[in-house]
């Protein structure tokens, strides 16, 4: 797991993509910091966080659009499926690169903390339940969007299921709104990212939504498991 | 030591393996040798464990790939037809990836470097990869594959896109690997197996056609002679004559005077043909042992088994 997890990062980072992915990242959250709290004279970063949603779902997909896919399209997987690792690891260790590339463009929030540390002293509590919230949020999505990758060749293809779902997930809850079953209503919302989301960025840490966002993180890590397992079969 | 047993592999309906099995001895170098789309990559992916057979098993050094995956695929260093690299990476980060992956318990820097000097790619060793040249990136795959001395060796195709003066180069380390590790190693070209290694094994459309020591490979696929004579003479005289002679099978003309003799590899009919077209005053021109090359008895093999797949 080690060596992939360092390969990985390594390949982000000397390429552009993990500073173009920060850079947007930064430029909407700076955006977002100044209008919502510096601008409004704010010191809750609560519609901060939330606003990220939108701007995390398309950033996500550019992160991992080649874990897998590139690899198969380079058949350099014949050399990890072939190496004495076991699948786990190898899923593993491309989720936690990504993960790391992502925790390193959330940590932007600690700068945007100290800003308001100058003028107020926020409540560290919230913003810690609000990281912790975003960073769940972010690793169930790169589990979700490393799947999608394992299942093709292509990373354009990759990417864009990977928005696709990730709209998806985010319209969940107006899509909940038009359904009239209550049964389904219910399921819809206890499924729904958004609402699962909120509630960290207001502060509550709420038991069922940490599990919510662990368990997504993984069944989806096992799902690429599988996929990956399948391949072999086929 | 590599135990192919029964192995077979099928794609929906294709059976790309049919009912392989065969046997690579510690310190022998094995060729597998078939046109393309025999089935050898196929073979070879699962005896490294990237695909699973549909039926049989593969054993290595005594434990089974499917039962202990993580022990087994620790034993064999793989070349895969395309290198498994990554082109972003100079060559050698991409070996200590490759060290770490593979979990190697030698001293890094002294084995890579190692490594480097026996395919001879220590002068590139900090450029990047996918500006090397084929040669250098095959080098640089098979540099992977040899990470760790593993006991076993399978390369799928090493030589193909080397220029001649590379091929020859690669052979030799083969040859030289192969008094240390069990070595297989596939190709179409039959030049380059019957040069390099101990035993040939012929797959042509999933299945064995030929499993033999290299030298006795020709005749075991043959089993029958062939002369070749140029006489003087009229064709369906002489025709006559040489289907007369005893030992002969058949006699077909093949150009102006020319016949081409099939006879049983067991007698020699030398001295009858010269006897009996001497007695006719029919004077040869020409005579010539047309027995198969090696190249020609493969050719013929695998004809036959294509032909034999598509009537199934």
């Amino acid at each position: 797991m080690g060596a992939i997890l360092k390969r990985e990062l390594s390949s982000y980072f000397n390429s552009a993509i993990a500073y173009i992915v920060m850079a947007v990242f930064f430029f909407f959250s700076g955006l977002y910091f100044y209008v919502f709290c510096l601008y409004y004279d704010s010191s809750s970063l609560t519609p901060v966080f939330s606003n990220m949603f939108m701007i995390i779902l398309f950033l996500i997909p550019l992160i991992t659009m080649k874990s897998f896919s590139e690899e198969k399209k380079l058949k350099t997987d014949q050399a990890l499926l072939t190496s004495p690792v076991s699948l786990f690891d190898i899923v593993m260790g491309k989720f936690l690169s990504a993960f790391i590339l992502y925790a390193c463009c959330v940590a932007i929030f600690i700068i945007y903390t100290i800003i308001i540390c100058f003028f107020v002293t926020p409540d560290f509590a919230v913003i810690l339940c609000t990281i912790l919230g975003i960073l769940l949020l972010g690793g169930a999505l790169i589990a979700i969007d490393i799947f999608i990758s394992a299942l093709t060749e292509s990373q354009i293809i990759a990417a864009i299921v990977s928005i696709g779902a990730g709209l998806f997930i985010y319209m969940l809850d107006s899509i909940s709104s038009l359904i009239s079953v209550d049964f389904i209503t219910k399921i819809f919302n206890a499924v729904s990212f958004n609402q699962n989301y909120s509630n960290f960025t207001y502060g509550i840490l709420n038991l069922s939504n940490l599990v919510f966002f662990v368990s997504v993180i993984a069944i989806f890590i096992f799902l690429t498991i599988r996929v990956l397992e399948k391949r072999r079969w086929s | 030591m590599v135990e192919v047993k029964n192995l077979t592999k099928c794609y929906g309906d294709i059976k790309a393996v049919d009912d392989i099995s065969f046997t690579a001895q510690t310190g022998e170098i094995l060729g597998f040798l078939g046109p393309n789309g025999a089935g050898k990559s196929t073979t070879m992916n699962i005896i490294t464990g990237y695909l699973s057979s549909t039926d049989g098993t593969v054993t290595i050094d005594g434990s089974e790939i499917l039962d202990e995956p993580i022990k087994t695929k620790a034993k064999i260093g793989y070349l895969p037809e395309i290198p498994p690299l990554y082109p972003d990476m100079t060559v050698i980060k991409y070996l200590e990836f490759m060290f770490d992956l593979k979990k190697v318990k030698l001293p890094k820097a002294e084995h890579i470097k190692e490594v480097m000097e026996i395919v001879k790619i220590d002068g590139v060793k900090d450029r990047i990869i996918k500006n090397l040249s084929k040669g250098y990136k095959q080098r640089v795959g098979f540099a992977q594959a040899l990470l760790g001395n593993p006991p076993v060796l399978i390369l799928d195709e090493p030589t193909v896109g080397l220029d001649p003066k590379q091929v020859v180069e690669i052979r030799t380390l083969i040859k030289s690997l192969g008094k240390k590790h069990t070595v297989i190693f596939s190709s179409h070209v039959l030049s380059e197996v019957s040069a390099t290694c101990d035993r040939i094994v012929v797959i042509s459309n999933g299945k064995i056609v030929a499993d033999a020591p290299t030298k006795d490979l020709a005749n075991v696929i043959s089993g029958q002679g062939e002369l070749l004579l140029e006489a003087e003479g009229s064709q369906n005289e002489i025709s006559e004559i040489l289907n007369n002679v005893y030992g002969v099978k058949k006699v077909r003309t093949v150009g102006l005077n020319t016949y081409k003799i099939e006879y049983d590899s067991d007698t020699d009919i030398r001295k009858s043909v010269f006897r009996a077209m001497a007695k006719a005053d029919c004077p040869i021109l020409m005579m010539k042992n047309g027995g198969m090359s090696l190249e020609e008895s493969f050719l013929k093999l695998t004809e036959n088994s294509t032909r034999k797949g598509g009537n199934n």
